[in-house]
């Protein structure tokens, strides 16, 4: 039996229906088109599929659809303003942060969620907020560049 | 090359022309197409490391409703046992296919059997209960010493060693033995005053690419069939499609999605070819996808080895010879990368005496794949651990041995040809006045050092590039963007042709819209295809100057072309490339370059890594405190991502090097098949991993490019194993330095 769940996903209101073994990730991509979010494990290990869930940044392979029922999601695709990119994008883009780009979503919502939790992390609180978004490819060093990078001209924008 | 050349565009820093859909989610990756009608595949696995399949029924599964199509070895028509039976079959495809569906045997944990398609994926996985396998389970091989020992089961009956002086007589798990020599080994020893000999081994690892492997596809009886998946090589994946399949090359398109890494591990293909089976039958698309534990378990990780060297010095610190036998697994099949392993192995030193002996051994594991320099890090990590302890027995600074033993223009290799100009000694002395190097080593702190070498290949690339009545343009390229290489062909094109980046879009066209170019690997697509774009920009330059001349009734001769702006050097006038290319219409229509070329000269990179590393006495966790890699670059066309290639090099070989390794039970299950127990290094892991980039120019290459992509996976291994020597005050043989073989080492010197 499928559920029918309301739930607003970047702003928008969404309805879909699920059965209730789907985890979110699977309704955002297979059901909603939205790709943006990515699988990695499906097991909460590789942070690719990073959401904000009311507030709290989330794996959303380890959320179920149905409990999106009346909650406020955001997704890589609601960070950029129409086209225009959001500083953490820019320095991600300007500090060449990313090689292959599968991690990148994930990151970008992660590091969201880092700044808005603490705008002036240390090097060492960034890469431990981080920790739980795996990437291949970068080893790291232009990625926490770029986050504090985003940090610092976050605050003198704010 | 010699003299510095100004650029405009080549060593800037550049954004990505890819980088927008990177950063937004909208860029689409294997598993993101979905197409209408689709359907879903999967694939049902060996529970067992070695068995016979005595039966295999998938009747119970056929008379299902929710089964739309099943999938088998005998759906294979190259290799089935009628193919067999009548003679037709394709010898050479046989391994691939019995590794893609199992034919009467499994061969290692996860091995795929049988695959269905249902309208769903949860259907697809429920509905494999209904294949019944029967299995003769078998005791199953699971490292090289068992495999080799005169009682090992034999995973192929009809296998024999190929390389021996006599030819075998009976079966046996090695499939190959390579000798390579030069000078007289036992003389080069008798002239040394101090020896090491010592044996080493590495584990088996996994690329560990946060993408795992996945593929929507659409047979089609009336035209080509479409494959979508993130490859390296999408005409490779056509190619062993279309041989399979028994299909002409012109029946298949494969698009290249966009790639969530690789490094070697996506040059084959898994799910592509059953994919286009089940959907043969069943008439629909079809999606398939691994899962993170079938990525660990089935596709292709990289080869465990063995390994023993000897060197041996004068005291003045000359090496006078060097051993190796190096034994390689394959995995379930054969075909480790043993051969670039003993190529590489003394590469980085110039010395008279050489000798190096190979062994290829299958073993009840995935067959292994290409990772990152294939068979490099394995054997020069034994290589340059010991002479670290040499140069160590004799009193030298580690660079300074190299230095007096390192390989340069003229060094005769062991493997043929003598090394052009390299820059090992530039990267020797770079690592000398490096701020690492000259800063003191902290207390408690051990310092390691190595080298590596990678040869680099070139090869076959194809480009188009179309320019616009308003003179932007397309780069239309065939090589996979695993790393940022849009934006290199767009500054390569950009310096021809004098035009902002911004204004060439490049495209990795699918297989019809652009001529075969070889996978993206060996380090090969910005100096390949990059040439490629070069000599396509050269040939438009030619043909705007013929515009040019057509438009002020000259000969080309006497038009020049600058920065973008063609010159007439008969008198004054002057044209830029986009009115050129808006008035081309009435010049003989619009403007196209292209060049199709088979890359020769490709230059090796050299590298020297210096890591710090911090030892907990108590648990045996070993911290990385600082990490420089130094690199020989030829040219950096884009700084960012020739870092971004040495530093993400330096932590996969970290890992190697520190946690990483497949650990299997005694029947040959993998027990950490997810990125919770196979821990690749995480953000916190780390430190900063300070870049520099060497760049001794590569004279075939019209900028000066070298590979970088693989070479920086080398020289971790063991200079991390150094360092962990260095600081826990004893010698290292084993990878990974994981706590528990660290801690016991600490315990047993207590």
């Amino acid at each position: 039996m499928k559920s029918h769940i309301s739930t607003t996903i970047n702003g928008d209101s969404v309805e879909f229906l699920c059965e209730p073994s789907q985890t979110l990730l699977q309704v955002l991509r297979n059901d909603l088109g939205m790709t943006g979010t990515k699988e990695g494990c499906g097991s909460g290990d590789c942070g690719a599929c990073s959401v904000i869930f009311d507030g709290e940044l989330v794996c959303a392979c380890l959320v179920l659809g149905v409990e999106a029922q009346g909650a406020a999601i955001e997704t890589v695709e609601g960070v950029a303003a129409h086209d225009q990119l959001h500083v953490i994008q820019e320095k991600f883009l300007e500090h060449a942060a990313l090689q292959c780009g599968i991690c990148t979503p994930g990151l970008i919502v992660s590091t969201k969620a880092l700044l808005e939790e603490n705008p002036s992390p240390t090097e060492a609180e960034a890469r431990y907020f981080l920790a739980g978004n795996l990437c291949r490819c970068t080893g790291y060093d232009k990625i926490i560049k770029a986050v504090m990078d985003a940090a610092a001209t976050m605050r003198q924008g704010a | 090359m010699s003299e510095a050349r100004e650029f405009k565009h080549i060593g800037q820093r550049t954004i990505r022309p890819d980088g927008f859909d990177k950063v937004t989610g909208k860029a689409n990756y294997g598993a993101d197409l979905s197409l209408p009608g689709m359907i879903w595949g999967a694939i049902l696995r060996s529970p067992h490391a070695h068995a016979n399949i005595k039966k295999l029924d998938v009747s119970r599964a056929e008379a299902s409703p929710d089964v739309l199509a099943i999938a088998t070895f005998e759906d294979f028509p190259s290799v089935n046992a009628a193919a067999q039976r009548d003679g037709t079959h394709r010898e050479g495809m046989m391994d691939t296919a019995c590794n893609i569906l199992a034919n009467q045997k499994v061969l290692y944990h996860g091995h795929a059997v049988a695959a269905i398609a249902a309208r769903s994926q949860a259907a697809a996985i429920a509905a494999l209960d209904l294949i019944d396998v029967e299995y003769e389970v078998l005791t199953p091989v699971l490292n090289i010493d068992d495999a080799i020992s005169a009682t090992a089961p034999i995973l192929h009956e009809t296998m024999m060693t190929q390389g021996l002086a006599e030819p075998a007589t009976e079966a046996s798990n090695v499939s190959a033995r390579m000798e390579l020599k030069k000078g007289d080994i036992e003389a080069g020893f008798a002239a040394a005053d101090v020896i090491v000999e010592r044996a080493y081994d590495t584990p088996t690892v996994h690329q560990g690419y946060i993408e795992p492997h996945a593929t929507t596809v659409v047979f089609n009886d009336n035209g080509p069939s479409m494959i979508w998946c993130p490859t390296q090589g999408h005409f490779d994946v056509r190619a062993r499609v279309a041989q399979l399949l028994n299909l002409e090359l012109g029946q298949i398109k494969v698009v290249a999605s966009e790639i969530g890494g690789g490094f070697g591990g996506k040059t084959t293909v898994y799910l592509e070819p059953v994919a286009l089976i089940l959907s043969k039958k069943s008439g629909r698309p079809v999606k398939m996808e691994m899962s993170r534990g079938d990525v660990f378990r089935a596709s292709g990780p990289a080869s465990a080895s063995q390994s023993r060297i000897k060197v041996g010095a004068k005291m003045d610190g000359t090496i006078t010879a060097m051993q190796a036998t190096l034994h390689y697994e394959a995995g379930a099949f054969q075909g480790s990368p043993m051969g670039p392993g003993c190529m590489t192995v003394f590469t980085p030193y110039d010395v008279e005496n050489l000798y190096v002996e190979g062994f290829d051994v299958v073993v009840n594991k995935p067959k292994v794949a290409a990772y990152r320099a294939p068979g490099a890090p394995q054997s020069e990590f034994a290589a340059e651990m010991a002479v670290n302890e040499l140069a160590k027995k004799i009193g030298m600074d580690p660079i300074e041995f190299r230095l007096k033993n390192a390989a340069k223009e003229g060094t005769q290799t062991i493997y043929g040809p003598k090394l052009k100009v390299v820059g090992l000694e530039a990267c020797l002395e770079a690592a000398k006045s490096s701020p690492h190097y000259t800063a003191p080593i902290p207390e408690n702190v051990g310092r390691g050092l190595a080298a590596g070498f990678w040869f680099n290949i070139g090869g076959q690339s194809s480009v188009i590039i179309n320019l616009n009545p308003d003179g932007t343009g397309t780069i239309i390229e065939g090589s996979p963007d695993i790393g940022g290489s849009r934006a290199s062909m767009q500054m390569m094109a950009a310096e021809i042709l004098g035009v902002a980046p911004s204004s060439l879009n490049p495209i990795v066209a699918d297989t019809e819209h652009v001529a075969y170019n070889q996978t993206t690997g060996g380090s090969r697509t910005t100096f390949a295809t990059g040439m490629a774009v070069v000599e396509a920009a050269e040939d438009i330059v030619e043909q705007l100057k013929a515009r040019a001349a057509a438009m002020w009734n000259v000969t080309a001769e006497q038009v020049d072309f600058k920065d973008g702006v063609a010159q007439n050097l008969s008198g004054e006038d002057q044209l830029t490339l986009a009115e050129i290319c808006a008035s081309a219409e009435k010049t003989g229509g619009q403007i196209s370059g292209r060049a199709n070329i088979n890359a020769r000269g490709a230059g090796p990179s050299f590298a020297v890594h210096i890591c710090d590393i911090k030892v907990d006495k108590e648990t045996g966790k070993t911290d990385v405190v600082r990490y420089t890699a130094i690199q020989d670059a030829g040219k950096a066309i884009h700084p960012s991502y020739v870092e971004g290639q040495f530093q993400g090099g330096a932590v996969q070989g970290i890992g190697w090097a520190l946690n990483e390794e497949y650990v299997y039970s005694k029947d040959g299950i993998m027990e950490n098949a997810g990125f919770l127990d196979y821990r690749i290094p995480l953000a916190s892991d780390l430190p900063e991993i300070e870049a520099i980039i060497v760049e001794v120019p590569n004279s075939f290459h019209p900028f000066g490019v070298r590979g970088v992509g693989e070479t920086g996976i080398i020289p971790p291994l063991a200079a991390v194993g150094t360092a962990v020597a260095e600081a826990i005050g004893q010698p290292i043989s084993s990878l990974p330095c994981s706590p528990p073989k660290i801690l016991k080492l600490l315990m047993a010197a207590r």
